[in-house]
């Protein structure tokens, strides 16, 4: 039986070729790694090596062809004992598309047409819906502590009933933590759970996540998401894409923490809020809390999700207090947008430190007459999107705050889903008010223009209610 | 003064480690089964059927041959890069499953959506299949951190090549396993090209296996084409790091026969090197050589095994030909879990 040679695919993107020598003839023997010929492409000449012993019987393709489309036959390998003349002819297909095969005018046109949105058989991506708050008991006393002891005390919990759970990062033991978000773990869980690292994050990072797959349940703290961006490879292409890669079978339950966004003072390196980067990403979650109790209860529901957890603190909010449930075990909803205020005139969505500005412009335009509806995300993947369209179709007006760089930013994100799910409800543009789109300056007064504040919400929101 | 690394020089040659019969057998098998099937790889890819890139591991085979006849099977954690097809055959993973993850079906071993770099098992403890060089360092140390944080017995084999030796995340990760004390052995396999550029034209110094110096990691130089040298450096390299002493680097001088991957037409070297290593050095000619020299088994018993080894490519290839694509609802499951 003649065995076809077929004109290899030699790259990820070659589709012909030009068959540019023959270094065997008809009749000759060839084994396993026999270089037979050799083909040009666009980016280089290589080898075709036989795979299998046998007698060139016959050659269909001649040296100096051009355009020879890959898996056209263009040679014939027989057995010793075989005749060649009895080899059929195949059907050589080169570049002319045959006059069947051209396409006619109908189809031309529908080529150059604009493509639809959705492909014929792509399945709907799913819709997540998150669950609801828990409710508090009215008997169960609420205690006032700072966002820094929420967090210290969401991983303390953790902790004490998950053995596979361990802190690792830069001074979270026996410096108590650069921010002393750690104070008091290396006392109560030693140094095999609370682990010191050298100054490594792409290391620290890589190990962590090692780690994860081998079942461990790792809290990595970055002293600033700044430094995390040495780790951004092992955080997005190992942690969050290694349950897709491997089908499935293997998980990365971890934690990546810290500050993230601005500081004061601090310059352009130590400066930068990450929110839009890592939400950007499918299989990671990413939580960006602004009250101490969203802080504890959503860094808990963290540590238990079977997920890798972008965790984006904020070094300003670290000393604001706020009242926590004191429950045995307060977890909060991962994905679950928090609404501060209801309102029916305006909707302002924000998160982390964006809350700060957007609820002290939602307290002077309440005065002022503004009944504005604030939202606080709390998660931005999954992003809770549902519980702002509800709000818009009520308000019909959005502003977003966020200290991020415009381009591409969360408010952009909410800007587009609004338009393709909630344009018709729209009776203002949707406006963003961010951080401005220069790498932060170090000057005081620069520094403040860098940021967003409270007049610039206040006159965007005055702008989309027609106030100004 | 760097000393050229050579996959023909060897630090030990002098008392060479034998294998039994046994060993020899199984070795021959398992090298071969890595050979023919890397081969009918690229015999697919050739015909359309495997896609993107695909890097073969013919002339490697008797690394991870030798390093996982060291260990133990389905305990020790094993992590490498993207040239991992004879990493997943050796350590038992089914064939069937690796062409099928090649050809991106349904059966592949990540349902076809990982690829030829991206292959894993949590019940063999093979971990991939990683796609970015050198990630995988850091990644096989964490592996060794949680045998340690459990007080479990295991190592953790990370492999990596000549290429990721130059990559920082190595050196970070050197410091905390030898800091740590981590269970981890370190096998650098140095095919003399990180894609195109040759190991002198890339490193400042070339003996890669005292890559750890500075860290007070321990290392060797091994000729990785002969798997007697590497079996038992891999023996006394995983004793090490069982033991508690921490990590371990070996530098295992093989060789490459194809291109760094499919795509490569390797002008980089001359036909002469890859003629001289295929015909000299062979790792499988090697022990086929040793196995009729004293009689452990005839050239009919050889071509016995043979015949079954091209039996199991050919039912993988069969198999990764005919099994359907992932049904189209599997875009968007395996993201997260619930």
């Amino acid at each position: 039986m003649p065995t076809d040679i077929l004109m290899p695919a030699l790259s990820p993107t070659m589709e012909e070729g030009k068959l540019s020598k023959w270094v065997v003839k008809q009749g000759d023997k060839v084994a396993p790694g026999d270089v037979l010929a050799e083909i040009e492409t666009d980016k280089a000449t290589m080898e075709v090596e036989a795979v299998d012993e046998g007698v060139i019987g016959k050659i269909f393709v001649a040296e100096g062809t051009e355009g020879v489309k890959v898996n056209t036959p263009i040679a014939a390998l027989i057995g010793e004992d075989e005749d060649a003349s009895a080899v059929p002819e195949p059907e050589i297909t080169t570049d002319e598309p045959k006059e069947s095969e051209k396409p006619g005018p109908d189809e031309e046109v529908a080529k150059n047409s604009h493509p639809t949105t959705k492909a014929v058989d792509a399945p709907a991506a799913p819709q997540f819906k998150p669950q609801n708050d828990p409710d508090i008991p009215d008997d169960v006393e609420m205690v006032t502590i700072t966002v820094r002891e929420a967090l210290r005390d969401a991983m303390a919990e953790e902790m004490r009933t998950d053995k596979d759970v361990f802190v690792i990062g830069e001074e979270v033991a026996e410096y108590q933590g650069a921010y002393k978000v750690t104070q008091g773990l290396l006392q109560e869980f030693g140094s095999e759970r609370v682990i010191d690292t050298p100054i490594t994050e792409h290391g620290f990072a890589g190990l962590a996540v090692g780690a994860a797959f081998a079942g461990l349940k790792p809290i990595v703290e970055f002293m600033t998401w700044n430094f995390g961006m040495q780790a951004i490879d092992q955080i997005i292409n190992s942690a969050a894409k290694q349950l897709y890669m491997s089908g499935g079978q293997v998980k990365a339950p971890m934690v990546f923490r810290g500050p993230n966004g601005a500081a004061a003072r601090v310059g352009a390196q130590h400066s930068q809020d990450f929110s839009a980067w890592y939400s950007h990403v499918p299989g990671l979650t990413v939580i960006a809390p602004y009250t101490a109790a969203d802080a504890k209860g959503l860094l808990k529901a963290a540590i238990r999700s079977p997920n890798p957890v972008v965790f984006l603190e904020n070094e300003v909010l670290y000393g604001s207090t706020g009242e926590v449930p004191k429950m045995d075990d307060f977890v909060l909803p991962i994905g679950k947008a928090r609404i501060a205020r209801q309102g029916k005139d305006v909707t302002i969505v924000s998160f982390s430190m964006g809350m700060r500005y957007a609820t002290q412009a939602t307290e002077k335009l309440v005065a002022a007459g503004v009944d504005v509806e604030l939202i606080d995300l709390r998660t931005l993947r999954p992003l809770d999107i549902d519980t702002v369209i509800e709000s818009v179709k009520k308000t019909g007006r959005c502003v977003t705050v966020e200290e991020g760089w415009p381009q591409g930013g969360i408010g952009s994100e909410i800007s587009a889903r609004l338009m393709e799910h909630a344009f018709d409800y729209l009776d203002a543009p949707v406006t963003r008010v961010t951080g401005k789109d220069v790498p932060m300056p170090y000057a005081a007064n620069l520094e403040k223009l860098a940021l967003p504040n409270v007049d610039e919400v206040i006159a965007a929101v005055n702008a989309v209610t027609y106030r100004s | 003064m760097a000393r050229k690394a050579t996959a023909t020089k060897s630090k030990a040659q002098s008392n060479i480690p034998e294998l039994t019969k046994e060993e020899e057998l199984y070795a021959f098998r398992e090298m071969l089964l890595i050979r023919r099937f890397e081969e009918k790889a690229g015999q697919m890819y050739g015909m359309g059927l495997i896609g993107g890139f695909c890097h073969l591991y013919i002339g490697q085979e008797a690394v991870v041959t030798g390093i996982t006849m060291s260990t133990k099977l389905g305990e020790d954690a094993q992590i490498t890069g993207y040239r991992d097809h004879g990493h997943m055959l050796v350590m038992g993973l089914d064939p069937k499953g690796v062409m099928a993850e090649l050809t991106g079906r349904k059966g592949g071993l990540s349902k076809g959506k990982g690829g030829s770099m991206h292959m894993f098992s949590n019940e063999h403890r093979f971990y991939g299949g990683n796609g970015i060089v050198g990630a995988q360092a850091s990644l096989g140390t964490g592996l060794a951190f949680a045998s340690k944080y459990r007080g479990e017995d295991t190592v953790s084999i990370t492999y990596f090549g000549d290429g990721a030796a130059n990559q920082g995340q190595v050196y970070e990760s050197f410091n905390m396993a030898k800091l740590w004390k981590l269970p981890v052995v370190y096998v650098i396999e140095n095919n003399r090209y990180a894609m195109g550029t040759s190991l002198e034209r890339a490193a400042s110094t070339t003996d890669l296996s005292q890559r750890g110096v500075s860290f007070g990691i321990p290392g060797e130089q091994v000729d990785g084409m002969d798997i007697r040298m590497v079996k038992d450096a891999a023996e006394r390299a995983i004793e090490h790091a069982r033991s508690g002493k921490g990590p371990y680097i070996l530098e295992m001088l093989t060789y490459r026969y194809r291109g760094h991957s499919m795509s490569d037409p390797a002008k980089y070297r001359s036909k002469d090197e890859v003629t001289t290593m295929r015909s000299e050095r062979d790792p499988i000619e090697q022990v086929r050589k040793r196995i009729l020299e004293k009689n452990y088994a005839s050239e009919d018993d050889l071509k016995e095994i043979e015949k079954d080894v091209r039996a199991i490519v050919t039912e993988a290839a069969d198999f990764a030909t005919n099994d359907p694509e992932p049904d189209t609802s599997e875009l968007y499951t395996d993201i997260l879990i619930d």
